[in-house]
Order: structure tokens, then sequence, then C-alpha cells
């Protein structure tokens, strides 16, 4: 069938519309494009649209689920600044973050360029790097909360081997929330270095060879040739890794589930308890809205800030 | 495992094996680790200093799993949960994703403006509305639970609209000119050339719901109704130290993914540009 098509000549005419019968063809035309977008459109705003707009609602009450709700305007808002759990929550989820978000964008590049390379065993390495992304979280969590056992975990004899002393990891109140972002990294990375290998692929070679017939080293190419043709890659890079750190939760709950002393208790993870352990559903909802908002200028930011600077990644 | 240092001298290899030898193992080896520890005893595992390779292939874990959980029963569930989103999501973002490249129509431009926002709401905010809207669908503590909200997505809509757009519009006006109707056109003109596309949509489909954790553990507490990635984290609350069987749950809930991975690595990866680069 797409043989036949795709032999017809491209030259055929576009017919032009005529004028009869013109608005009846248009409630046609609207009926048939409903008909096409609209039980996609209706599951993914009526699972999202609605409920954040519910979520507000219910944002503005206290509420246990069982009890009636009762209005409190503002007040859960105004109570999340005077909340500890919240700000260490906040404080958590920003160290997560910042660590988060150059080292997959560095790391990714880096892993990116070096897979890149016509070498043996490439195939290889790629396998090897990808195929921890398509492991869930929640596998990751339970299998790095094994690797990362201050007992008998492999990281520890790693670091007995090296002559390293041995570390609490997950267990120490100091630590978890960097081997937590290590973990992250780990299922994540392949990612970012996909999507940074295929930009590279992307790039065209002339531009390349024609910066090396003039003399320049491999470096200056790097930095003058790649790296800017990257650029809206690392935008969006940027946002999404954002996303995914402020909204790490699979990994939390099957690793620390916010301990030692709350100290990985990152804000998504305080909204689940708020909701779902300690049913305080207004309050949670609350600050879920506070963690969109930031999300929402974050995100707008970005996109701003790479708009004005020329880059086209939006 | 020695770090290697790169040397100043030329190597007889390329100095990029240095790196890249290295981080291959570091990502490589744990999942290694995980289907070996799954065949250790308890005392294999808890021995000092800890052993790679197991004595012989033990299957106490698989079998306590096996009897003290209801490990067939999640992954039955979590077959069920994964084919219904991704036949649907093959289904419902095709339809949409032409609907929005190709037709002209009412309203199409605030559908579209809307499906663009919801990628900014976090799932957090929605738990709370979400799991209320589906006890009072009656469907909390069933599979529905799991399913319903992959049934179709905005990641989905903008795949298959961003490949529409990017098929030449003269297949389709020829078969317009042929008599065709648009839902004939799109059955036997387009979605035959969308091949590539769907098979994304699939992969990503797949890997999302197979691997999600959030809905179904809001959503279900009867345990026979788990998916395999709710059962293991349930199962890893009570048993914390039984490594042998917890490993041999990670085992069964990733080995499916990563076998279709090794198989499918060109079409795992083009998902996860296409994910990177237009989603």
């Amino acid at each position: 069938m797409s043989i036949t098509f795709a032999a017809t000549p491209r030259s055929v005419p576009a017919t032009p519309p005529r004028t009869r019968g013109r608005r009846g063809r248009a409630a046609r035309r609207t009926l048939t494009g409903w008909g096409f977008a609209a039980p996609a459109t209706l599951i993914v705003v009526g699972l999202s649209i609605f409920p954040a707009v519910w979520a507000f609602f219910i944002s503005r009450t206290k509420w246990n689920g069982i009890a009636p709700a009762v209005d409190v305007g503002w007040r859960n808002y105004q109570r999340i600044a005077e909340d500890p759990d919240a700000v260490a929550a906040a404080q958590h989820t920003l160290v997560l973050t910042l660590i988060f978000v150059p080292a997959s964008i560095l790391l990714g590049m880096l892993i990116a360029v070096a897979l890149n390379q016509r070498i043996r065993l490439i195939g290889f390495y790629r396998t090897c790097i990808f195929v921890p992304y398509v492991a869930s979280a929640a596998a990751t969590g339970i299998l790095a909360s094994f690797v990362f056992n201050p007992q008998f975990g492999a990281a520890n004899e790693v670091l007995r081997r090296l002559g390293i002393p041995t570390q609490q990891f997950l267990e120490s109140p100091k630590e978890a929330l960097f081997v937590i972002v290590l973990i992250a990294l780990w299922g994540e990375i392949g990612f970012t270095a996909v999507v940074y290998l295929a930009a590279l692929q992307d790039i065209p070679q002339e531009l390349v060879e024609a910066a090396v017939v003039d003399g320049a080293s491999r470096l200056r190419v790097f930095l003058h040739i790649t790296l800017p043709e990257l650029r809206p890659v690392t935008v969006f890079t940027a946002i999404w890794q954002t996303i995914t750190a402020m909204q790490l939760f699979d990994l939390i709950f099957t690793t620390t589930r916010g301990g030692p002393l709350n100290s990985t208790q990152t804000v998504v993870y305080y909204i689940y308890e708020l909701a779902f352990q300690t049913q305080r559903l207004g309050y949670g909802a609350a600050v879920a809205y506070l963690l969109f908002a930031v999300t929402m200028l974050l995100t707008v930011g970005v996109i701003w800030y790479s708009r004005r600077t020329g880059s086209e990644a939006f | 495992m020695a770090i290697a240092t790169p040397r100043r001298r030329w190597l007889p290899f390329s100095g990029w094996h240095l790196l890249l030898m290295p981080l291959a193992l570091i990502f490589v080896l744990p999942l290694v680790q995980m289907v070996l520890t799954s065949f250790m005893t308890t005392a294999e595992i808890n021995q000092f200093p800890p052993k790679l390779i197991p004595t012989s292939l033990h299957l106490a874990g698989y079998k306590a799993l096996l009897t003290e959980s209801h490990v067939v029963r999640w992954f039955i569930n979590t077959v069920i949960v994964s084919t219904i989103a991704v036949v649907s999501h093959l289904v419902l973002c095709s339809l949409a994703g032409y609907g929005f490249a190709r037709l002209k129509f009412a309203g199409r431009g605030i559908a579209f403006l809307l499906i663009v926002a919801t990628v900014m709401i976090p799932t957090q905010l929605l738990m709370i509305p979400t799991y209320l809207m589906f006890a009072r669908a009656g469907i909390v503590d069933t599979l529905a639970a799991a399913f319903v909200p992959w049934l179709a997505s905005a990641f989905g809509i903008f795949l298959m609209r961003q490949f529409f757009l990017s098929l030449p519009v003269e297949l389709e006006e020829a078969a317009r000119l042929d008599g065709c109707s648009t839902l004939r056109t799109f059955v036997s003109v387009v979605l035959p050339l969308a091949r590539p596309a769907m098979a994304t949509l699939a992969i990503f489909t797949l890997l999302s719901s197979w691997n999600d954790l959030l809905w179904p553990l809001v959503a279900i507490s009867d345990d026979t109704k788990f998916t395999l990635q709710v059962g293991l984290a349930s199962f890893q609350g009570t048993r914390r130290t039984e490594w042998a069987q917890l490993m041999a749950g990670n085992v069964i809930a990733t080995l499916p993914l990563i076998l279709a991975f090794l198989v499918a690595q060109k079409k795992f990866i083009a998902t996860m540009t296409f994910s990177g680069l237009k989603g």
C-alpha cells in the first residue's frame, strides 16, 4: 500500500478550498478532529489538570480524608515556612538537585564523547552504560541497599581493598543523601549520555573537519564547535534532570525511606508521608502546590534564559 | 577492581579505554552481582570478606520468594498492566497525535496547550486528588488503579504528533483525492509508515508502566493486586536482611526489560534519544 503511494509523483496539485458548504464542512472537520484527539486528551487532562485544580481546593482545607474538610484559607501555606520538617525537606531537595543536575550533565557529556569514539569494544561499552536505565528505580534502590550495606556490601569491600576507611553510607545521616545522588546518577546517566550521543552524531562532520584543516586543536574544536552545537540538548537536559531530581521518590522509598534521622527526606517524600502516612491531606496538598510553583518558575526561567541567549531548544 | 591511571606514553590501545572500561564495569557489575547474589545462600551472602561468585546455583532465595510472597501473581499483574498500557497508548496517542498534527478543528490550539501544560505538573501534586478520584470510581485496590494513569500520556501524544508532522503531506493528499475518508487515510496510509514511531512509543510505555511504583503504591494495598515494583518494595520492608530473596525478586522484576533491551538495543536507544531530543 505504502509503496504505491510512495511511487505517486510528489507534484500532486493541492485542491483549492471550495466555498460551497463551507460551514457544514468546518463542523464536520471539527467533529472528525475531536474524534481523533478527544479520547487521549480527556485522559491526559482528566488525570492531571482536573486533579491539579482539585488539589488546590484541598490545599486550603484541614482534612484527614474521613471527617469533613474544614476551610482554613491560606493557613496551610503560611505554616510551611515555620515547619522545620518542610524546611529540612526543601534543603535536602536543593542539595540533591544542585549536585545531581550538574553532575549528570558533565558526566553524561563526557561519557557521550567517549562513546562517540570509533574504538574497539564500543558496542560493549554502550550496552553496559545504558543498561541500568531500564532497571526500575525500585529495583535499583533495593540493589543499592545491598551494594552499600556497611557490613558486607561491595562498596565497602572496594574501599577496604583501596585502603580507604569503610563508610556507613545509607545508614549515616551525613552520607545518605550523597549516596542517593550517586545511585540516582547510576540509574539516570545512561539517559543523559544517549541524548548527548545522538546530538554529537548530528553535528555536521564538515564543521569539525574544516576546523581541523584550519589547524584547531581537538580541545578547541570541542569548545568552539561541539559545545555550542550541544547547547539545546544541555538546556533540555538541565530541565529534565532538575525535574527528575526534584521528584525523586522511588529510590528513596526503597533505600532509606527518608531516614536516617530524616536526612534523606525530600519534599516529595514528605508530601507522600503527609498524605498517606499521617493523613494530613490539606497540608500535604499545600506543600505539593508550593513544589509545583517552584518547578514551574524554574522551568519557565530556564526556557526564558535559553530563548534570550538564542538557543533553540524550545 | 583497580582504577587505571592514565599513562604519559602512547598506549597500544586508545586512551579512551582507560575511561570507558572502569565506567562500564561500574554500571554493569552491580547488576551482575544482583543476579549472582540471587543464587547464594544466606550464609554465603553474610560471609566476610564478601564473595561475588556463589559456590553453586542455590535456588533457596527463589523458592522462599515463591512460597512467602505472591510474586507470580505480581508478575502476571505487571504483565497485564503493561500490556493494557502499551496497547492503549498505541491506539489513543496515534489518533490524538494525528489529530493535532494534521486535522484542523475548533479548540485544537487550546487542547494542545492544556496537554503541554500537564507536563509541568508534578505527580506528587496529583497523588491526593487522584487517589480520591479512584476511590470514588471504585477502582482503589484493583489493577485498574495501576493502568488507568498509563492509558495515554502527554509524551505519547507529542511523540506521535512530532512524527506525523515529519511525514510528507502529499501521501495523505493523494489518498484523499482517491476518495479515502480521514480515518481510512489514517489507518491505511499513515499508520503503516508510523511503525518506527510506534515502536518507540511502545518501548517508552512499557518502561514507564512496568517500572511505575508510585501509582500502585498509593492506590493498591491488597497484596494479591500488587505489581512487581510495589510487591518488591513491600517485601523489602518486611524482610530487610533476606538478600537472596530480595535479589531474586529484583532479577524477576528487571530481567524481562534487560533482556528486551539487549535484544532490541537500537530501538531502546532510539526511544531514549527521542524522549531527550523532542520530548
